[in-house]
């Protein structure tokens, strides 16, 4: 009885440790509720693509996947062009995706290869990995663009004529994906009508009278995360699927019972990278500027912190996990500044936590699946025994 | 069972392991709707049998195998597991291949799930259709129904108790249309009594319905009650091959363990002169009513009381035995049934619990440090493991454990600063080099450059400088020539008479454990199934290993009929 409570409280101390913080911070920082639900759905929708694609690779039993900045890297190598070629809106997205896909594909086929040969320790692995291939891509995007690889555009190029600028301007395609279908939910005038918002006109999806501004939906961006969420529904039930649950279980019985485990694993995280792709795409235009040696730096730790504060484990992940991961983390990343503020008079604070707690949250879940793994271990012994013997 | 073509012919079979020879001249048939029962002690080549007719990479690797096997009269030849299935072979393993998240339903169908037809899987392949879960359950329902059980599909497997387990794993292979021949290893092992009945009758059902079924299991009773015909292995020798109703369990036994007649004359005046009390205090609760009280005045060196250890692989479920000051003691076994388990728990390397009583004084489990503290030595059957530092010098290596846990070989104030005293470790090597006749080039070669023999010679050097009340040794004779054999053994042996040592022996060779001990135990699935002097003859000792626990001792008519 006791050990099934202190289950419980294992299992779910991260996303109730974050409940309590922000329902302290939350009144601490003076925030209105349309400025705070404002925010948290530019986040849902800027970040939960990254993170829904983590989702796969736990399934077939590898870990988070740090990998996934491989393919935020293919996604901004696939942004870098359109930008030269000047390709706005949509089609400049669908083209960067294009161009993404194949270099993603690539790098998780590659990275599914090495984890292959380190089974086990996939997760330190593909993080150092990402170490690795960062180094190519810089020497890719700081030496051979301008000089090999065409790009001509000299918004993009350094001033000594060859690789790419530090900070490049995503105008052509902020917010294009957010934007596309303009909603918003006011407070002011009734449902069902067009509201002019920043010259143009935007559909009145809902009106709360208790709200006391308007809340902008980013509804395209949420329908294309509504159609990946079907899209991992569906996957789960496909034999793919089904073999991916059992090569996350046991890759001795999956292997037994002839279940290409290598192949299977590779295509999961060749799955995974293609989709961090487009997520940071996704990311990248609700962003607007392109941090080219950093962007994609801390897309896979602050989505594995998202991840696992949404009450995920190293071996278990759910679609709901994900957006209970991404609200609680953002939420608290948007009222700690100010309450810290508020309260001690510094605003770093908020920085501060942000970086702390990412890590922390990280560490702590890895410390806990080896403790668990262990009482796992101890307990399958325990049971070959019988029940025989006391404790 | 027509007499025409047989399911399965065997002809000469034989397989060397890189000039080691495992197996040699096995022939027979197998007939449709047939139980064949196979019966052998570890190493008796049941599992390098079972590899060539799964077609096990190990052997293919290693050179093939000797021989030829039909199938419906046609010569096949397997590389690989896939191709066996093929031909409708199907092996239940004797560790569960289940996966404990999946239900029963899904762990049957693994692999062969039944698929909805999807538009995408001409685009990609198979895989990418969904599940057709009802006509799963369906399927796998009907697969638990022939067994004659009744287990629900949406149960997941962590959640069953182990012998659902079995069931789901046999249920696995009967769903596989084809299967027509089923090897099943040891499935009783892990079965309760009344579990082990109901895989029986449905095993029997099944064979009724043509299936072949070998069935390998060390539990005689099971093995006569549930099988046509019988073949005993024996050193890689098929020792017989005749129906089960000719063979008395007893018969049995004895062409396991063999050997009847070979040197049984070799210690037993050790045995005499040592006052051993034989079987007085024996067993594990049961029987054994004490034969003779006139040396009442020993006092028991080591006392164990309900062990149990979990040591995976090695399980000791609850072992209860005394160990007599002076006295050798032998373990023996089949692998995988706890005996292992025993001096590893003792020593606190897996965790245990029970009680051990050490010269009437409790001593504190799953503490390394505190058995040794107690003036107890191991000799590790993990000998490059465990019982070694491979890179390190012999002097090393033979001073450790008393440097460590009895200060000895060092100089200097204890506490503040102590350094290692180099001169003394060499000199006692040295004096160990010698007594033992260790080949190596000096207290300073390093241990990993031994041979196997001589690493245990070390091993045993390293115990003896701790200078134990009692030793226990894991395995002395495992991987090492027979020359060593007998020195290694012989070395133990003086040691026992040189200081009245207390020695408990754990050995797969029951042969060894009766030409050195006084008394050897007999565990079977974590208990003791009895403790015998070692002047028995060995078909008790095999009797013992087969699970026939309830009538040992000299009373040899009982056997006869204990079916």
């Amino acid at each position: 009885m006791i050990r099934k409570l202190f289950d419980i409280i294992a299992n779910n101390a991260v996303p109730a440790v974050f409940i309590l913080i922000s329902a302290f911070a939350i009144p601490l920082s003076g925030y209105s509720a349309s400025y705070l639900i404002q925010e948290l759905l530019t986040r849902i929708g800027r970040n939960s693509f990254l993170i829904l694609s983590l989702l796969i690779p736990i399934m077939a039993g590898m870990g988070l996947n740090f990998g996934m900045v491989l393919g935020a890297m293919a996604g901004q190598i696939g942004l870098l062009f359109i930008c030269d070629w000047g390709i706005v809106g949509i089609p400049g997205m669908v083209l960067a995706c294009l161009i993404g896909t194949p270099i993603a594909v690539v790098l998780g086929i590659f990275c599914g290869h090495v984890l292959n040969r380190a089974k086990g320790r996939e997760m330190v692995t593909s993080y150092i990995l990402g170490f690795f291939i960062n180094g190519v891509y810089q020497m890719v995007v700081l030496y051979l663009m301008g000089w090999i690889i065409p790009i001509t555009n000299p918004a993009l190029l350094l001033s000594r004529g060859y690789g790419v600028r530090n900070a490049v301007s995503l105008l052509s395609i902020r917010g294009i994906l957010d934007n596309l279908i303009p909603t918003v939910i006011t407070g002011t005038q009734g449902a069902g009508q067009f509201l002019n918002v920043q010259g143009g006109n935007a559909f009145i999806l809902l009106q709360m009278p208790f709200l006391d501004g308007t809340i902008r939906i980013p509804l395209a961006t949420l329908i294309v995360i509504g159609l990946f969420c079907v899209f991992i529904v569906w996957f789960r039930r496909t034999k793919l699927g089904q073999d991916m649950r059992a090569i996350g279980q046991s890759q001795a019985v999956a292997d037994s019972a002839g279940i290409p485990v290598n192949r299977t694993r590779i295509i999961a995280i060749v799955i995974s990278t293609v989709l961090a792709c487009y997520g940071q795409i996704i990311y990248l235009q609700n962003m607007g500027t392109l941090n080219t040696y950093n962007s994609h730096d801390q897309a896979g730790m602050f989505s594995i912190a998202a991840l696992l504060i949404g009450g995920a484990s190293v071996s278990r992940a759910s679609i709901a996990n994900v957006f209970a991961g991404v609200i609680l983390f953002h939420l608290m990343f948007i009222v700690a500044p100010v309450a810290g503020k508020n309260l001690i008079g510094d605003a770093q604070i908020g920085e501060y936590f942000r970086v702390f707690v990412s890590y922390g949250v990280i560490a702590i879940a890895l410390v806990l699946h080896a403790w668990r793994r262990n009482r796992e271990r101890e307990a399958a012994r325990r049971s070959l025994r019988g029940n025989r013997g006391g404790e | 069972m027509s007499e025409n073509t047989p399911l399965i012919r065997l002809d000469h079979i034989g397989k060397e392991f890189y000039g080691n020879r495992v197996l040699s001249d096995i022939s027979f048939d197998i007939n449709a709707g047939e139980i064949i029962g196979l019966v052998g002690e570890n190493g008796a080549g049941k599992s390098t049998l079972l590899n060539i007719l799964f077609g096990m990479p190990v052997i293919s690797s290693t050179g093939g195998h000797e021989g030829s096997i039909y199938i419906d009269g046609k010569y096949v030849n397997f590389t690989s597991p896939n191709q066996a299935l093929a031909y409708g072979i199907g092996m239940v393993h004797q560790e569960f291949s289940l996966i404990p998240g999946f239900t029963a339903t899904e762990n049957i169908l693994l692999n062969r799930e039944v698929l909805n037809g999807s538009s995408m899987s001409y685009v990609f392949s198979d895989r990418v259709s969904t599940l057709n879960r009802e006509a799963m359950n369906e399927r796998a329902s009907a697969a638990i129904h022939t067994l004659g059980v009744n287990i629900n599909p949406d149960m997941a497997v962590s959640e069953m108790p182990v012998g659902y387990k079995q069931f789901i794993e046999i249920a696995r292979e009967i769903d596989r249309k084809n299967t027509r021949l089923l090897f099943l290893d040891e499935p009783t092992a892990v079965l309760a009594e009344s579990e082990a009945e109901i895989l029986i009758a449905a095993l029997k059902k099944l064979a009724r319905s043509g299936i072949a079924i070998v069935f390998i299991s060390h539990r005689l009773s099971e093995v006569k009650e549930l099988c046509h015909r019988i073949l005993v292995l024996r050193d890689g020798r098929l020792i017989t091959d005749r129906n089960a109703e000719e063979l008395t369990m007893r018969q049995i036994a004895s062409f396991m363990v063999g050997r009847e007649s070979e040197r049984r004359e070799v210690p037993q005046e050790a045995v005499q002169q040592e006052e051993a009390p034989d079987e007085t205090q024996t067993l594990d609760g049961t029987s054994a009513p004490s034969v003779k009280k006139k040396k009442k005045k020993i006092r028991p060196a080591l006392k164990v009381e309900h062990l149990w250890v979990d040591m995976p692989g090695e399980t000791v479920r609850d072992v209860s035995f005394e160990v007599m000051k002076g006295e050798i003691f032998g373990i023996g076994g089949l692998a995988g049934h706890g005996k292992l388990g025993i001096p590893n728990g003792i020593m606190g390397l897996y965790p245990s619990g029970g009680k051990v009583r050490l010269f009437g004084k409790t001593l504190t489990l799953n503490k390394p440090r505190a058995a040794l503290g107690r003036k107890m030595a191991f000799v590790s059957e993990d000998r490059r493991g465990v019982g070694l530092l491979l890179d390190e010098p012999l002097d090393w290596n033979i001073t450790f454990t008393a440097m460590q846990t009895q200060g000895r070989f060092l100089l200097g104030i204890p506490y503040i600063f102590q350094i290692r005293n180099e001169y003394a470790m060499r000199k006692e090597a040295q004096k160990y080099i010698d007594r033992l006749s260790i080949k190596c080039t000096g207290p300073q070669q390093h241990a990993g450059e031994l041979s196997g023999g001589n690493q245990q010679k070390v091993c045993l050097a390293k115990a003896f400088v701790l200078r134990p009340d009692i030793l226990l040794i894991c395995e002395p004779t495992r991987g090492i020539d027979i020359g060593a054999k007998t020195l290694v053994l012989d070395t133990i042996r003086e040691y026992n008479k040189e200081h009245g040592t207390t020695i408990i022996i754990t050995s797969s060779e029951l042969e060894e454990l009766r030409s050195v001990c006084n008394r050897v135990a007999i565990v079977d699935s974590g208990r003791i199934a009895g403790i015998l002097p070692a002047s028995s003859p060995a078909e008790d000792f095999g009797m013992l290993m087969t699970g026939q626990a309830a009538n040992n001792n000299e009373d040899e008519e009982e056997v006869k009929e204990s079916a």
